[in-house]
Order: C-alpha cells, then structure tokens, then sequence
C-alpha cells in the first residue's frame, strides 16, 4: 500500500476547511529573492500576518514568457540579487519552518531539469512544497514531472484550465491533478486587469464538474472586488500574484525601500483580499 | 496533438496550457494543407511567380579555386525579401489564412524574417505586427523601415537581453493575449511543436532544388552541403532533402562571435547543453542552473542562444556536424566573397561562407561542396562597414 501523500492533501484539506468555514481560499504570490531573500521573508510574514491561507511562491527565471510587466521585473531583480534554485529551496525550508502553510510552487521547466526532474521533487518535498505548477508544462509532457511527483510523498502536479479547455481535455487534468485546479480567469499572461471576465460561472462550473478538486482563479485577481466576483461566480479561492509584487516594487525597492511600509502594504492587502473571501464561498449546485 | 513532435529527446511542446488549443489547430491545419493540392498549387505559385522561385545553384569559380574543390552557392540571397525567410512567411501566411486568422504576428533578429512576414501580409491582406529586440532595431534599420513600408507594425522589445530571445518571449506573451485572432508565424525550426516540423516544411525546397539541379548539372550527389545555424532553418530547408543519403555530410556553421573561449558567441550547438526554452528542449546556452545566457554575434540573425531541437538531434546521431566562424572570420568571408564573387552575402551566411574558406585543402578536387547563401547583405551595409571601418581595414582601397 502506498501512503496517501499527506502533505499534498494538507493544501486540498486547507482550501476545503476555508470551504467549510464558508470563505474562500486566498493564495498570494511572490517571486523568492525579490529583491533579497531577507525582505522575501519579510512580505512572507505579511502575507501570513495578513490572512493567507496558502503561499504561492515562483523562482525566478531569465525567460518567463508566460509573465506580465511586473513579475517579469520582479525576476530580474530577483536574479540580479543572485537567487538560484538551490537558494529558493533553502528559503522554503526555512518558511516551513515558522509557518504551517500550504505551499505551491509556480515556475518554468527549464530550472526542474537542470536540478534534475526526480531530484527536484524530490527535494521540493523535502523542503516543505505541497505543489508545484510547470508554467511551460502542459498535458503533453507532464509525464515525468507526473512521475517524479509520485515518487516522494506529499507533493503534487497542479494544472492550469481556461474557457479554452474542452471537457475532454478537463477529463484529462482531473486524472493527473492534485492540490487544486487553476482556473485562469481569463487567457493572457499574468498582470492586474480592470474586471473579472464575464462568463466565470459558467466556466467554474464546468470545471467543477469534470475535475474533484478544489478551484483557485488566477491571472488579474489585483483587488476585493475582484475576489468578491470570482467567489460569486463559485470560486473556492483566488490567487494574486501581480499586485502583490507590485507592491513589493513600490516599497521594497530602490530608493522607496522602507521595510515598514512594505510589510504594512503586504499585511493591509492580504488582509482586504482575504476580507472579500470571507462568507462568499458558495457551495456547489447539487 | 496527433504528433507529438519530438526529434529523439529532443523538441516537444513545452508551452503553457492556454497556447495548446491554438497549437492543435495549427497542426491540424498544417496536417490537412499538406495533402491538399490547392493548398500545393497555391504554395508553389506564389512561390514562382512572386517570390522567385527556383534560386539558382551557381558554381562559384573563385570561391572554388580558393576552396580546392567544386562549390556551389545555392542563391537564396536572390529569393524575394532578401532570404530563404520568405518560403516560410508565405506558407505560414497561408496555413493563417486557412484557419480564418486576421492577424500574423512574429518575432524577429536580424528583421529579415519580419520583413519576409510583412510582406506576405500585405501579399495576402493580412494585419502584421513584428516583435524585435531594442538591440536589432537599433543595428537593422534598412529592414526596420521596410517593414513600416509593407504596413507592418514593429515593437521594440526592451526586456531582457533586448535581442531575438526576449522578442520571442514577448510575441509569446502577445500570442497568449490574442490567440483568438492572430497567427504567431514564427522564424525558424525551434519553438513549440508543431514549428519546427512546419518550418523544415516549408524550407525543405532548398534542399530539393539544389538536388535536383545538382543531378541535372553533374549527375552526383554533393560531397558536403554547409549552411549557417542560427536557430537552423535554413540549415535544415538545405539539409532535409539529404538527411536519407548517408554519403552527404552535412554541416552546420555556428556565429563563433568573439571566440568560444571567450563565453561571447551563438555557438549554442557546440558549447551549449541540453535544455527547455521557447516551446522545446534543444541545445541551449545556460548557467549552471539554467538561466538561458545571452548569445553574441555579430549578425542579428545568428545571435540566439537556442537552435532547433532536429539540430540537436542530427548532431547527437553523428549525422550532422557542427563548426563555427568567428566575427571576425565572416567579416573577412563578406569582404571576401564581394570582390571574388561579385555577390554582396548576409553577415549570417557570410559565416557559411567562412568555414568553407576555413576548409581550404581538406576536400579531394572533384569534391562537390554546396554551401547554403541564405540571404544578402543588403540589411548588413551600415553595420558591416562600420565593423569594417573600426578595424582599420576600410572598405575602399
Ligand atoms: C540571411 C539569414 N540567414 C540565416 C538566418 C538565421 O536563421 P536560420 O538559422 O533559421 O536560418 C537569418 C535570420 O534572420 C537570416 O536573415
């Protein structure tokens, strides 16, 4: 019998019990290393202090071609800092080390081969990842990352789906999918945007019936209004990668840099993203 | 995907998840154009009748007194556009077309290939959009301002290394945004899965005409076909033909920039290590970790620190060698071949031209050496005089 990976169902059962508690699920996003690993701690414990449920973290990369403007910027200062891998799996083991929240990693293949696919699960799992999406990694070549993942306990492959996934392809994800499901809300690259599609439900609800796991939406979600929207149209929880690490920018860099306005700008965020989740989860139709 | 395009370990399509559906349609569209004479007939009409085809195979004497055997030049550098670009452009125009797009979007180096794209949009009424890094629009202006003739639109990419990579990037991120209406015409033989095979497609003429023109003039084979590598397309539209005969050597000539030894060069298939960018594994120049480095050369069009995953392939079997010349050695081989040869080449097949050079002594006479002149200098001449000027050796004695 191989055991159930309990670290992987510790990011599914946190989503749910947000479910449960009827709010939303509220996973930010940082890229580690921006602009230092130090001040990353420090927006880490923000974003916790805040209200986060679940921390995404991306590592950064040269060629991010499925980034907008602002975490395109936040990778090169990342790299100009001297952010590797090996680095970013250190900052890891060190977060869990303080805090108990689920951890999803979102990142570009070309680092998970050059660590070595096994080894980089591997070693993700050791320092306290529960999941990890390939950016450039669709369905097609998600075998050995597929793989690799089975082989160490607690951690899984999350995929990504949009208004463009067919059922068909949905029935694909579901069988090689854990932790959750990433529901972009609309296809583009990662950025703030004014709105939240129109059409969400419809969508949610089609990914909800194809694939048992809990769904995130991403991709824009930069304000309450928009949490309040994505929850309306019957999101489990949502993801805000651009406007956190804008806010990274403006105060964590430069000659702006003040660490105390950076974390009071983290935590206030956090705390008003989290704020719209609250109560708006809405149960599945039967 | 009905294929799962992979050259051995190599190639795939390594993209996000919102760009497959777009990928699938293309190689669907691609899958049926390929059998359909109309579509044929159209390819090649346009490819006669408005770009030129066939390019002549001409026995360059001078070219082969120096080299010691018999070379040929295979002149794409006659080609409408300037390059062996346009063979692509046309036929991926016309795949767009196929699949109801309004809009052709590319990235490009050295601007031929976004030249070669404008121009099949304007040829077929569709909207054009190039993406090329600050870096090329700074050093090719001519292609620049042609572009803006043919009524393309040209965005200066100023991320990253701001040359041909970041150019990719940002037409990726462009693609994803609109993958509704526009058709991402990319340049070369890399990228995502189904590129590289649709490339080699549409490039493949090359190698079938110089082989036929060759068993017309000589009735052999050639001993060796040498092409420029930069992301390997027109290396690969030169080679395909002869993959099958074991008994054609097939090289490819890498931008040696500054020297190999000096970490500032193209030379992605020599010094590089296998990795993942833009859509497929390949070659790659990179860290140890796996930041992709910038490449140098001194032509746009050979400076990427990637190459297309069936060069990879062909190199790992032995099938297909790899050399490089440098900056300096494809100066001297521009020069060279405008006062031998009266034929003024691209600063990217100026490279060819170079190893050939640089080859002197190593063939029997009667050897038959056809070497891939992918483009003309044209674009090159501001760029190529001041390099030529910097170093003393003026252009004018
Ligand atoms: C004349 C010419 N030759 C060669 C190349 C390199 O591309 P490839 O290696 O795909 O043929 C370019 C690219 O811009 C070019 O303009």
């Amino acid at each position: 019998m191989t055991p159930t990976p309990p670290l992987a169902n510790h990011l599914t059962e946190t989503i749910r019990a947000c479910n449960a508690a009827g709010d939303g699920a509220f996973m930010p996003f940082i890229v580690i290393g921006d602009p230092d690993l130090a001040t990353s701690h420090v927006v880490v414990d923000a974003l916790v202090a805040g209200g986060a449920d679940v921390l995404e973290f991306g590592f950064p990369f040269s060629d991010p071609p499925a980034d907008g403007p602002v975490i395109q910027a936040a990778d090169l200062r990342a790299l100009a800092a001297g952010t590797t891998p090996a680095r970013c799996l250190q900052f890891i083991a060190e977060v869990r080390a303080r805090h108990d929240h689920p951890i999803a990693l979102l990142l570009y293949y070309n680092l998970v081969l050059q660590h070595g696919v096994d080894r980089f699960f591997a070693d993700a799992a050791a320092a306290g990842v529960n999941a990890v999406l390939v950016a450039d990694v669709p369905l097609e070549e998600a075998g050995p990352a597929r793989d690799a993942a089975a082989k160490v306990a607690g951690i899984c492959n999350v995929f990504i789906a949009s208004e463009l996934s067919t059922d068909a392809r949905l029935a694909q994800v579901a069988a090689v999918a854990g932790g959750f499901l990433y529901a972009v809300s609309r296809v583009g690259i990662t950025g703030e945007q004014r709105d939240v599609a129109a059409g969400l439900g419809a969508q949610l609800a089609r990914f909800r019936a194809a694939v048992p796991l809990p769904t995130l939406v991403g991709f824009g979600i930069s304000q309450p209004s928009h949490v309040a929207a994505a929850m309306a149209a019957g999101a489990d929880g949502v993801i805000s990668g651009s406007a956190v690490v804008r806010r990274i920018a403006d105060h964590g860099v430069g000659t702006g840099r003040d660490l105390d306005t950076l974390r009071d700008a983290i935590h206030t965020f956090t705390a008003q993203m989290k704020a719209a989740t609250r109560g708006a989860w809405l149960p599945p139709d039967i | 995907m009905q294929l799962d395009g992979k050259f051995g370990p190599y190639g795939g399509c390594f993209v996000s998840e919102l760009l497959i559906p777009a990928l699938e349609e293309m190689e669907a569209a691609w899958l049926d154009a390929r059998q359909d004479p109309v579509f044929q007939a159209r390819l090649t009409d346009l490819l006669q009748r408005w770009a030129g085809r066939p390019t002549p195979l001409y026995r360059a004497p001078a070219l082969s007194a120096a080299v010691g055997c018999e070379v040929y030049l295979k002149r794409e550098d006659l080609l409408h556009g300037g390059a062996h670009k346009t063979n692509n452009t046309i036929g991926q125009a016309l795949l767009a077309k196929r699949m109801g797009r309004t809009h052709l979007i590319a990235e490009t180096g050295a601007g031929q290939h976004g030249v070669a794209t404008a121009m099949a949009g304007a040829l077929l009424g569709l909207k054009v959009k190039v993406f090329m890094g600050a870096k090329d629009v700074a050093r090719q202006q001519p292609n620049v301002r042609r572009m803006g003739l043919f009524g393309a639109e040209v965005v200066s990419v100023h991320s990253g290394s701001r040359s041909l990579k970041d150019a990719i990037n940002e037409t990726l991120r462009y693609w994803t945004e609109t993958v509704a209406e526009s058709f991402y015409v990319f340049g070369t033989v890399a990228g995502p899965h189904p590129y590289p095979s649709i490339v080699k497609d549409f490039q493949r003429i090359i190698g079938e005409e110089i082989k036929r023109d060759l068993l017309a003039e000589t009735q052999r084979l050639p001993t060796a076909v040498m092409a420029c590598v930069g992301g390997g397309s027109n290396a690969m539209g030169a080679f395909a033909e002869f993959i099958g005969d074991s008994e054609v050597q097939l090289i490819g000539v890498e931008p040696g920039g500054r020297g190999l030894d000096s970490g500032e060069h193209g030379a992605t298939l020599i010094a590089g290590r296998p990795g993942c960018v833009h859509g497929s594994i390949s070659y790659l120049l990179q860290d140890e970790v796996g930041q992709v480095q910038e490449a140098h050369s001194i032509s746009a069009g050979l400076d990427y620190p990637g190459v297309g995953p069936e060069h990879a392939w062909l190199k790992d079997q032995g099938r297909a060698r790899y050399v490089s010349a440098t900056d300096a050695e494809a100066l001297d081989a521009f020069t060279w071949l405008c006062r031998n040869e009266g034929i003024l080449p691209a600063l990217e097949s100026s490279h060819a031209v170079a190893a050939a050079l640089a080859s002197a002594g190593q063939w029997q006479r009667d050897d038959v050496l056809v070497i891939n002149l992918s483009g003309r200098g044209d674009k090159d001449l501001a760029h190529a005089i001041a390099a030529l000027d910097a170093r003393g050796a003026g252009g004018a004695q």
